[in-house]
Parts: C-alpha cells; structure tokens; sequence
C-alpha cells in the first residue's frame, strides 16, 4: 500500500528521463504507472465491498504520533479507483493533447506528483499525513494551473487558486487538531471516527467551522467558488483531472468521510444543505451565462460540488446514496466532457462554442461520445446520470428540514444544466459548418480513447445500475453513512415526484435550450455579478492586504535610523520598565554606598567623559575623551580584580583612538543637523534608557536567580584545565567553540575592512 | 561600588543612545563605542564587585587563595571587547566608504541604496 501511494511520487522523478527517452510513445508507456495501480485497487474490491474497512500502518515519526497508516474502505476505495482510473486516461490523452510539447517531460512529472498526493489523500488513516498530502495537492496543482507560466495571467490565476485553497488549509489544520482533541488525542481518521463525545467538545462550533472553511475552499462552494474556473487556466488535461476525480473533490472527500462524526450536528446540516444548494445554482447560472466549452463544464462543475456537498448537509440513507452515485457518475462524465473539450478545442482552435457548428461529419466519434457523456450530465436516462438525479430529487425531498427551498434550487439547476448540457453536445456539431482557426478533422486515438471508454461506463451503469452498486457505491455509502446499507441503483423508480421534476426540467431545459441565444444576450447584461461577484471581493481583500503591508512598512520599516532606534529603545523601556514596576518593591533601595575617593573620581572621569563627548562640537575633544572614558573602564576592570579585562581594555582603547583618528578626520567635522526640538526628544529618549539602566542594576544588585556555575569551573581550572589563570582557561579551553567563533568573526571584519579600502584603492585607479 | 557603577552604566547608555540618535555618520560611530562599552560595565557590575581577588591562581595551589572574583562573566566580557573592536573597525572603514561614494555625512539624506 505505502508502495502503491508513493508510487506517483517514484514515477514524478522517472517521467522526464522516460518522456525524453521513449518521445511519442511516453504517454503509453507511462499511463502503465496509474493502469497498473487501477488494477491493485480493484483487487481490494471483493474485500471491501464485504463492508471492510483495513488499516495499515508504518511508523513515520513516532515520537509524535505521525504515521503512515492508511485507510482502506469504500469510501478511499473510491476515490483511489476514480483517481488511478481517470489518471490512466488523462496520461494518454496528455501525450496527444500536447503532442510536441517540449514542456511535456515537466508536465508528467508534476502530474504523477499530483496524482501521489491525491491517492495520499484519500487513503490515509493520519490525519497529520493527510494534511501533508492535502497541502501536496495545493502546491501540485499550483503547478499544473500556472503550467503556461509564462503567461501573466496565467500566474496570477494559479496563484489566487493557490491562496484561496491554502488559505483554507491553514484554517483545516487548526480543525483537524482541534478535531483529534476533541476526539481524545486520536490523530487517525478510523479512531476519531469510533470516538465518542466529539459534539460535547467546548469548541465544537469553531472547529466545525473551521474544518468547513477548509473543505469550501478546497471543493469552490460560494463564496470560494471563483478560483475553480480560473483554474481552466491550466491545460484541457489538468482540467479535466481537477475537475472529474481529484482536487476539488478532496473537500467533498473530507466532507464525506467526517460525516459519521459530525454529521449529527444541526450546524452541519444546515452550513451543508445552505451552502450547497446555493453553489449548485450559482454554479448552473454561471453556466448558463459561458460560450467556452471549458468554462461551461468548470461551472457545471461548481454546480455538481454544491449538489454534493448538499447531499451530504442531509445526511439520510437517500442522501448519501445519491451523493455516492452523483460523485461516481460526475467523474465519469465530467472526465469524457472535459477531454472533449479539450478535442473540439485542439481541433478548431477556438473554445467558444458559438463560433463552432456542423461539425459532425468532420468528427463523428466526438459527436457520439459527446452526446452520450452530456446525456449523463443532464440526468436523462438511459445514462448513470439519470439514476443519480432521480436519487438527488428524492434525497431533497425528504430532507429534514428547508425541503422546499432545496428541491427549488435542485429543479432550477437541473433545468439549466440540461441547456447546457444540449448546447454543449449539439452546438458545435449541428447547424451549418462555421469557419474555425484550424481545420477541424477527428481527434487522434490517444485523445477519444478515455472519453469514449468513460462514456461507454456512463450508459453501461445506467444499464446496468447493479454493477456500480454491488461493487462501489455500496461500501462507500456505508462509510459515509457509518454502517452498512444496502443499495440497489435501477433506472425506473416508478410514476413519483422525481420523475416529474426530472420531466419538467428536462423540458424546461430544452425550451432554455431553443432560446438560448436570447438568454445568453440576456444574461450578460448583468454585469453586476462580474462586478460585485466574490471575485471581486478576493480582489479587494488582496488590495487590502497589500495596503496594510505597504503601510506599516511604510510605518515601520521608513529608512530613518533614528526612528528605528527610538522604537527600540522605548519598547526596551516600556517592556522592561513594566515588568520592573509591576515585580519589584518600590522605591528601589540605593544599596549601599561603599567606595573610595580615588574609585569615584574614576567613575566620575568615565561619566564626564561620555557625556562631554556627546556635546561636544570638537572631533578632537571628542576622541580625547573617549580615550580617558576607555581607559577609565580599564582602570575600573584592574581595581576591581579583572587584571585580564584591564589589559585587553588598554589594548583595545588604544587601537580605537588610532584608528578614529586615522579614519575620522577624513570625514567631515562635528555637524549639527538636527533641531534643538528633535535633540530634545532624543536626549529624553537617551535618559529614559540610561535611568532605566541604573534602575535596573540597583534592583537585581542582591539578586541571585541561580547558583553560577563559575565556581566548578574555578575547581577544574588547575586539575583539569591545568591553567593557573582561570579567565584564560574558560576562553581556551571550557568555552573554546565560543573563541574560535570569535576569531572568525575578527576575521571577517578584518576581511570586510581590507575589501572595503582596497576597492577604494581600485575605483581610484581608475 | 555596585550603587555607584549603577550611575556610571546609566549616563554612558544615556549618552550611547544619544549619540546614535544623531544625524551625523561621524556621531553614529561615537555613540557604537560608548554602547559597547556601557554594555561590557553593565555585565560587570551586575556580576558582583570584588576588590582584589583576581581569579588567578598561585603557583602549586588548586584554587584562588582568600576567594575570588567571578572569571565567567569576565571571560564573556572579554570576548565583547574584542568582537566590539572588531565591529567598530568594521563600522569605521563601512562609513568611511559610504561618505566616499555618497558625498554625504547626513543619514537622512542617505535615502537611496543605488548610489
């Protein structure tokens, strides 16, 4: 299993040297990868469909309760089918769809990449790992819309995809981890889902919250929907890959799997139910409102995910059977559709569908699996999709609460995807034969092959409804549901409701369909979704955020030394001042004052000296008194029993005052430039650090927080250091690390100044 | 003496600090060694005073006769000297070279980083 995960992570390294190796044959070869793991998956298919779930672990980072344990049961099953099924197809299509390409080689291995996280995904049992790979589908698929990345807008649109889906992920980790608290400290998906008192958790609300903001993002429910057709930015393949069995499902995944834990909840329902329904119509609306093939299937798209994720909000035995059957029936179609797309596209050069027409005698078998594939798509039988639209009509009725709110919005989607599903099917292909940028002729095989085999399975699950049932949709609805049920799928359900509103909306939908024309004119005149659409919104928040930056940087970072230096020293102050007050008796004692006259004219001398060299308008003065104020220290370090700190002071001072005299008076003199205001300011700002300092001192003079550790060193200093001076042997020997390190930074400064004069030297000869 | 030093720390980070706050490169400079300074006294004093008890220890003997003053911080402070000369060479020859290319000793008319 772990072999079967990373294998697409094992193939993404492989895929360039064998694109370059095998040229036109690559995408057969490597569509062996994704084929040979279908077949794996349908090997656990008997075991599963028993009702099954299998768990498998491998200790990853075991201190921290991370592994790689994987989940096996009708639900990742799946999924694991869908993605390794349609990848198959979508590898071969890519090889002809970018045939020639040279960016073919990069193409597969992101691809392979991508299609690792999402088996990643759904399979794993952790959900720290299956957050690693749901952020891995985040950057892969990144990767994949900003493909043309030479586009600016492409860039930018793959770019918004990305912080709309990791913004979500930022908010899905702190819900997981809420999450597997409030389970108990459970980090695997099959323990928190056995877990009791997950609803009495304190912060129920938030975490649903915020695990919900992850899914929406993920699976484009309103008002995150925008980025998803966006992401048409990307080749037809990765469309068609995103929108049929991965990416944006993984949010329904979730949604789907979390259900038996959280689906009690009223919030859940109704988050669910609401936003679902809502996406499902905007999505079919904005449909209805596209001429390009793509974006017509990425917004049906929009509308499949809310019909989902309202399936899942009701949460009966009749939702998640239709949810299942809607997900495996929408893969299917959506996949062929897509790949279509990309044919008509490839073959005539354009994408909008009111420029294509009479296109059928040029390619027949597009036309046909067309058909087939948007029959499903618009729920008409004898097609899977028809048996999954019937499912969905009768899941909302009898839904628990809003049933009327949300068979209106089923109906009304319903009616629109049917017109768009006709004009995607017949538009190009009937009518008179329009002029196209490229001459139309049949799509190659390795570009009808997925679509067609894909649309073959619609009709023959439509057929057929027992086979999908007993063998998929079966084990994953009772892992959604969270025991086992018993499904049956058959297209006649007999004279009912549904059925009526699946004859009204088929009807209505062509009637749609006859004036779609006038609708389409119609529709675009309301430009107010363009302008006041969550697109708009994603924009003005970016704006807003940049404002922000450019503010406070503006704020903070304004290029003046000296308000950097005032910030500091008055957050030093008021931090350290607080803390003083607020720990400390007031007033601080004095101490006591015990000195003689020699020691206090010393430190009389080094005062003196600092601050006349801070008045003074003489460099000379300045440097004088710098040097008494450096040997004053010296002296202070030799009376006060640090003979070696005196003598490198002596050292050091000297070599100070030679150089600034050196250095200095090739600079300009003792210029005032400030104001007397602004010197004001800055000697108040110099005083409240300096008396914060004295205050300081005086307070912890008696403090001892713990014994130093000088005194072993003292005791090691003669027998083991066989040293007589002890400062001497810290730095040699017991801290030796730290003066080697020391050396290296002389070093560098010695480098940085001998640098710094000999360019001058070079810029002067020139 | 802890009292006493605890006046002398504060006026020399007092006038650090107001020296850095000036305009002038050449200033800047001043107030860096005062800084370090201030910085190295303020370890010192903070680790306790003593008067003659070098941590030094006579020949033949294990330890310090009659105490001794901590040599940790001592040790610490002696590296700060040197690394602070090694910053302020560094910081002097940095200056002198900005003045060369810029022209210019005022540090709010230094604004580009091109020049």
């Amino acid at each position: 299993m772990l072999l079967a995960v990373l294998s697409g992570f094992i193939v993404c390294l492989l895929a360039p040297w064998l694109t370059r190796s095998l040229g036109d044959r690559a995408n057969w070869v490597l569509a062996l990868a994704p084929a040979a793991l279908f077949v794996y998956f349908l090997g656990w298919v008997p075991e599963i469909a028993q009702g099954e779930a299998i768990t498998i672990h491998y200790p990853w980072i075991p201190g921290l309760e991370i592994n790689m344990s994987f989940l096996v049961d009708g639900l990742s099953l799946l999924f694991a089918l869908l993605i390794s099924g349609i990848g198959t197809f979508i590898i071969i299509y890519a090889g002809g769809y970018l045939h020639g390409d040279e960016r073919l080689p990069r193409f597969y291995a992101i691809m392979f990449a991508f299609m690792g996280s999402m088996l990643g995904l759904v399979l794993s049992d952790n959900i720290i790992t299956m957050f690693v790979f749901w952020e891995l589908t985040s950057i892969t698929s990144y990767l994949l819309i900003g493909f043309n990345h030479e586009d600016r807008n492409v860039r930018w649109l793959a770019l918004q995809g990305l912080i709309v889906t990791v913004g979500g992920g930022l908010a899905l980790m702190a819900g997981l981890l809420m999450l597997a608290v409030a389970a108990g400290g459970e980090f695997t998906l099959s323990g928190i889902l056995a877990a009791d008192g997950i609803h009495e958790y304190p912060f129920f609300i938030g975490m649903l919250l915020a695990i919900l903001f992850g899914t929406f993002t993920k699976s484009a429910q309103v008002p995150f929907h925008f980025w998803l057709p966006n992401a048409m930015a990307a080749p037809t393949p990765v469309s068609a890959f995103l929108h049929s069995a991965t990416m944006v499902k993984a949010g329904v995944y979730l949604m789907a799997r979390l259900n038996p834990a959280l689906g009690e909840s009223e919030l859940w329902f109704y988050m669910l139910g609401i936003f679902g329904a809502l996406t499902m119509l905007t999505g079919s609306i904005m449909a209805l409102r596209s001429t390009g093939v793509k974006a017509i299937l990425a917004y049906t798209t929009i509308m499949a995910l809310g019909t989902l994720t309202m399936l899942i909000g009701i949460g009966t035995e009749g939702a998640i059977i239709a949810a299942m059957t809607f997900l495996l029936a929408h893969a299917l179609y959506k996949a062929a559709l897509f790949m279509l797309a990309g044919a008509l596209d490839h073959e005539t050069g354009t994408k909008d569908v009111t420029k294509m027409g009479g296109l059928r005698k040029l390619m027949p078998i597009t036309f046909i699996a067309a058909c087939v594939a948007a029959l499903s798509l618009a729920g008409l039988p004898p097609l899977f999709g028809f048996i999954a639209k019937e499912l969905m009509f009768e899941a909302v009725l009898e839904a628990d609460a809003l049933t009327t709110f949300l068979a209106i919005l089923a109906v009304l989607s319903a009616i629109m995807i049917v017109t768009m599903a006709a004009v995607f099917a017949l538009r190009p292909f009937l009518g008179e034969r329009k002029e196209t940028p490229k001459t139309p002729h049949e799509a190659p095989l390795s570009m009808l092959i997925g679509p067609v085999i894909l649309a073959t399975l619609s009709l023959i699950f439509g057929l057929a409804g027992f086979i999908p049932a007993a063998a998929l949709v079966q084990s994953a609805v009772g892992a959604v549901y969270g025991e086992p049920i018993a499904v049956e799928l058959y297209l006649w359900h007999g004279f009912n409701l549904p059925l009526m509103m699946s004859i009204a909306a088929v009807a209505l939908g062509l009637v749609l369909f006859w004036k779609w024309d006038a609708a389409l004119a119609l529709f675009k005149r309301l430009t107010f979704i363009d302008r006041f659409g969550a697109e708009r919104g994603y924009e003005r928040f970016m704006d807003a955020i940049v404002a922000v930056a450019e503010w406070q940087t503006r704020l903070l970072q304004n290029g003046s030394m000296s308000n950097y230096l005032i910030t500091i020293v008055l957050t030093i102050v008021g931090l350290t001042g607080w803390t003083l007050l607020v720990h400390t008796d007031t007033p601080i004692p004095l101490g006591v004052m015990d000195f003689n006259v020699y020691e206090a004219v010393i430190a009389a001398l080094v005062v003196a000296g600092a601050l006349f060299a801070s008045v003074t308008s003489s460099r000379l003065g300045a440097v004088a008194t710098l040097g008494i104020v450096g040997f004053g220290i010296a002296l202070i370090y030799v009376l006060f029993s640090a003979p070696d700190l005196g003598t490198t002071q002596i050292m050091v001072e000297t070599l100070t005052v030679i150089l600034l005299v050196l250095v200095l008076f090739r600079l300009p003199g003792f210029l005032n430039y400030s104001a007397p205001a602004t010197r004001i300011r800055d000697a108040v700002v110099a005083l409240s650090l300096g008396g914060l300092m004295t205050l300081l001192i005086l307070a912890v003079n008696d403090v001892t927080v713990t014994d130093p550790i000088s005194d072993t060193l003292v005791e090691w200093s003669e027998p083991e250091g066989h040293g007589r001076n002890i400062v001497n042997v810290i730095l040699v020997d017991f801290r030796a690390l730290d003066t080697l390190g020391e050396i290296f930074v002389i070093g560098l400064a010695a480098i940085g100044v001998y640098a710094m004069i000999r360019f001058r030297a070079e810029d002067k000869a020139k | 003496m802890e009292p006493l030093m605890a006046f002398v720390v504060g006026g020399m980070f007092a006038a650090s600090i107001y020296m850095m706050l000036r305009r002038s490169l050449v200033k800047l400079v001043i107030g860096l060694i005062l800084l370090s300074n201030a910085a190295n006294l303020l370890i010192f004093t903070v680790s306790g005073m003593h008067r003659g008890l070098p941590p030094l220890i006579a020949e033949g003997a294990l330890l310090p006769e009659g105490g001794w003053a901590d040599p940790l911080p001592q040790a610490l402070i002696l590296t700060a000297i040197v690394i602070g000369f090694g910053v302020l060479a560094f910081a002097v020859v940095l200056i002198h070279r900005a003045y060369e290319v810029v022209k210019e000793d005022d540090l709010d008319k230094m604004r580009s980083t091109d020049t």
